[in-house]
């Protein structure tokens, strides 16, 4: 199996109630890459993101995965082939984290199989991807953040899709987590092509990591691209409503957004040509 | 575009330490199950088989045994034959109904409280019976169907109540519990207007009694438990992922609405003819769960479990009502004192913490 799945959005109108939260949007997930979704807050990332996993029906136009539309598949079908991990993913108490991940494996089993030799793989498999193999008999809610995000990530890696949609998956954690989560991820996408889609919250993680960006402003598609070609003065202006500099990440050599607020700035034109 | 990469580790990938040690976890996790569940059938087994010999007369083991297989035996005919034995089976039933209902629901909506008979649901079936046999003086078969219309429509109406961009737990209990307390009541006024008001009749319908219990009143259950249990069986997988909360549930593929439709209508149908039978025995439901996932641990599922410890516990408490108090208490007497002060604890222990089960 390969990974040149497609994913795409076509004239799609997305709501909850009388609110109108996406408008006629049209975009294309890059197969095998690295997609990052940023935007202001209730800009419809999320949203956004559950429609694709067919989580919420479309008011208008639709959802293609290789040409056949998401809302039509059958349930466990799509759930082979994309997975999504939520925002707030709920633990039972006291479950273990093979338990959990063991849980991905929905989609492949029926109310009649036993579980089989190849589900144990997938469930090992998972834990050994995400450096949680230690952690298998460790009831989840005695883990750490980063712990429990990476734990999260291997119930959906059991799940052994070729898509993987993340909502915000390092918000709540600390700096050093949300750079293991992020790391992970690539190292997901470049071992095994998986294409991966997330929501970001922090532009300069979304910068740094992804391959393609998608940026939203008011429920429609205000840029995609590459990181260099998105993350611009204008585009920020434009979707955070954010005065900022954009200067080349030291450490990446992707685009690195600072802000610009009414304090802490040195003179405004001193902040335009700091960094040359 | 990316060149084609395979996805699934290959097979020699399969080599890795992790899959013995999965493998070893998951099956000493099943093996634990098997062992609850076989030790949660040997004790209601013998439960049954002790609510059949002891009594105002004791009879033996053998003469027991003959009686349940169809032979005479004089005295022990009538008394275990026909008082003991459709008694004790209502209460495997109706427990196993419970205990099942209860789990599935509190499963569902991830909340211990979450069960039909803190809900109202068992009181609409209840108060739908009582009106039906103690007003309208209708047959078993008419008796049924309204307790399980009254059901549906209570569990229709919370939900409904409590529907506001998705249904919340919190919001769906505290509607549930008001609802409650109105058909309780409504229960109270049908009992004072009953022309043939008695207390035994009165506490089946508030409280859940198996006194008197006859033939006619244990074949709807048992045929409900035996059609409705495996239906909630077949769901047992989905309610473990929808456990992880409804998005993760429909990104593994389980169709949510299809699942919660199929569970409430099984899981009130069960509630509905086990009360029919025998009224609404006071927190079997509501307990049975909890306590099956402190024996089983978690992550496995609850389903049969729950069942065996609700046909357990009526057991245990009829018989306790019986004879072990001086005066006869009805069974719903005995489980409402065990699961008042559980009731007390959970509510006081999910405002600190937002608890699930």
């Amino acid at each position: 199996m390969t990974t040149t799945h497609s994913l795409a959005a076509e004239h799609l109108t997305l709501g909850y109630g009388d609110r109108t939260v996406i408008d006629s949007l049209d975009l294309a997930v890059p197969p095998g890459r690295v997609t990052a979704i940023v935007g202001a807050n209730a800009c419809g990332k999320s949203t956004l993101l559950r429609s694709m996993s067919r989580l919420l029906a479309p008011r208008a136009g639709r959802v293609v995965l290789d040409g056949k539309e998401v809302h039509r598949l059958p349930a466990k079908e799509l759930a082979r082939t994309l997975g999504l991990l939520p925002q707030a993913p709920i633990a039972p108490e006291g479950i273990t984290v093979a338990d959990l991940v063991g849980r991905g494996r929905h989609p492949h089993q029926s109310v009649f199989t036993r579980w089989k030799d190849e589900d144990d793989e997938a469930v090992a498999a998972a834990l050994d991807a995400t450096d949680t193999a230690a952690l298998a008999d460790r009831a989840v809610d005695e883990l750490s953040g980063g712990q429990r995000q990476r734990v999260w990530i291997a119930m959906a890696l059991a799940q052994q899709t070729d898509l993987l949609l993340l909502d915000e998956p390092t918000t709540y954690l600390d700096a050093s987590h949300q750079v293991e989560v992020l790391d992970l991820l690539t190292d997901l996408n470049r071992s095994r092509g998986t294409t991966v889609v997330m929501v970001l919250h922090d532009l300069n993680l979304a910068a740094r990591y992804a391959d393609h960006l998608i940026a939203l402003a008011g429920g429609r598609l205000h840029a995609a691209g590459t990181p260099d070609e998105v993350l611009t003065e204008d585009t920020v202006r434009t979707v955070f409503g954010l005065d900022s500099r954009v200067i080349e990440d030291p450490v990446s050599g992707k685009p690195l957004m600072l802000p610009i607020g009414r304090h802490h700035v040195r003179r405004p034109d001193d902040a335009r040509s700091a960094a040359g | 575009m990316s060149a084609p990469v395979v996805t699934r580790p290959p097979a020699g990938e399969a080599a890795s330490p992790t899959v013995p040690a999965v493998r070893r976890g998951r099956v000493r996790r099943a093996s634990r199950r098997r062992l609850v569940v076989l030790t949660l059938a040997v004790l209601v087994a013998a439960g049954f088989v002790v609510s059949l010999m002891f009594g105002q007369t004791t009879y033996p083991f053998d003469d027991v045994v003959r009686v349940v297989f169809g032979e005479r035996v004089p005295g022990a005919s009538f008394t275990v034959g026909r008082l003991r034995l459709p008694r004790a089976v209502l209460a495997v039933v109706a427990g196993f109904s419970f205990g099942l209902a209860g789990v599935t629901f509190q499963t569902m909506l991830r909340n211990p409280l979450a069960s039909p008979d803190v809900i109202g649901i068992s009181s609409g079936a209840s108060a739908a019976a009582a009106i039906a046999i103690v007003t309208l003086s209708l047959g078993e078969t008419a008796v049924s169907v309204l307790a399980i219309a009254a059901g549906l429509g209570v569990a229709l109406l919370v939900y409904g109540l409590a529907f506001k961009d998705g249904v919340v737990g919190t919001r769906l209990i505290l509607i549930g519990i008001g609802i409650a307390a109105m058909l309780d009541s409504v229960i109270q006024y049908v009992m004072s207007q009953a022309a043939e008001w008695d207390f035994q009749e009165a506490m089946r319908w508030l409280t859940g009694s198996l006194n008197g219990t006859t033939w006619e009143q244990v074949l709807p259950a048992a045929v409900a438990l035996a059609v409705l249990s495996p239906v909630l069986l077949t769901q047992s997988r989905n309610l473990s992922a929808l456990q992880l909360g409804e998005d993760t549930a429909a990104a593994l593929g389980v169709r949510v609405e299809r699942t919660r439709i199929t569970v409430i209508v099984a899981a009130v149908g069960l509630i509905a003819f086990a009360t029919s039978a025998c009224g609404p025995i006071a927190f079997v439901a509501f307990l049975s769960g909890p306590i099956a996932a402190r024996i089983v641990g978690p992550g496995t599922s609850l389903l049969v479990p729950a069942g065996l410890v609700g046909s357990l516990l009526v057991l245990v408490a009829d018989f306790t009502g019986q004879y072990a108090l001086g005066t006869r208490f009805p069974v719903g007497v005995v489980t409402g004192v065990l699961g008042a002060p559980y009731l007390v604890y959970l509510i006081i222990r999910t405002n600190r913490a937002g608890g699930s089960l």
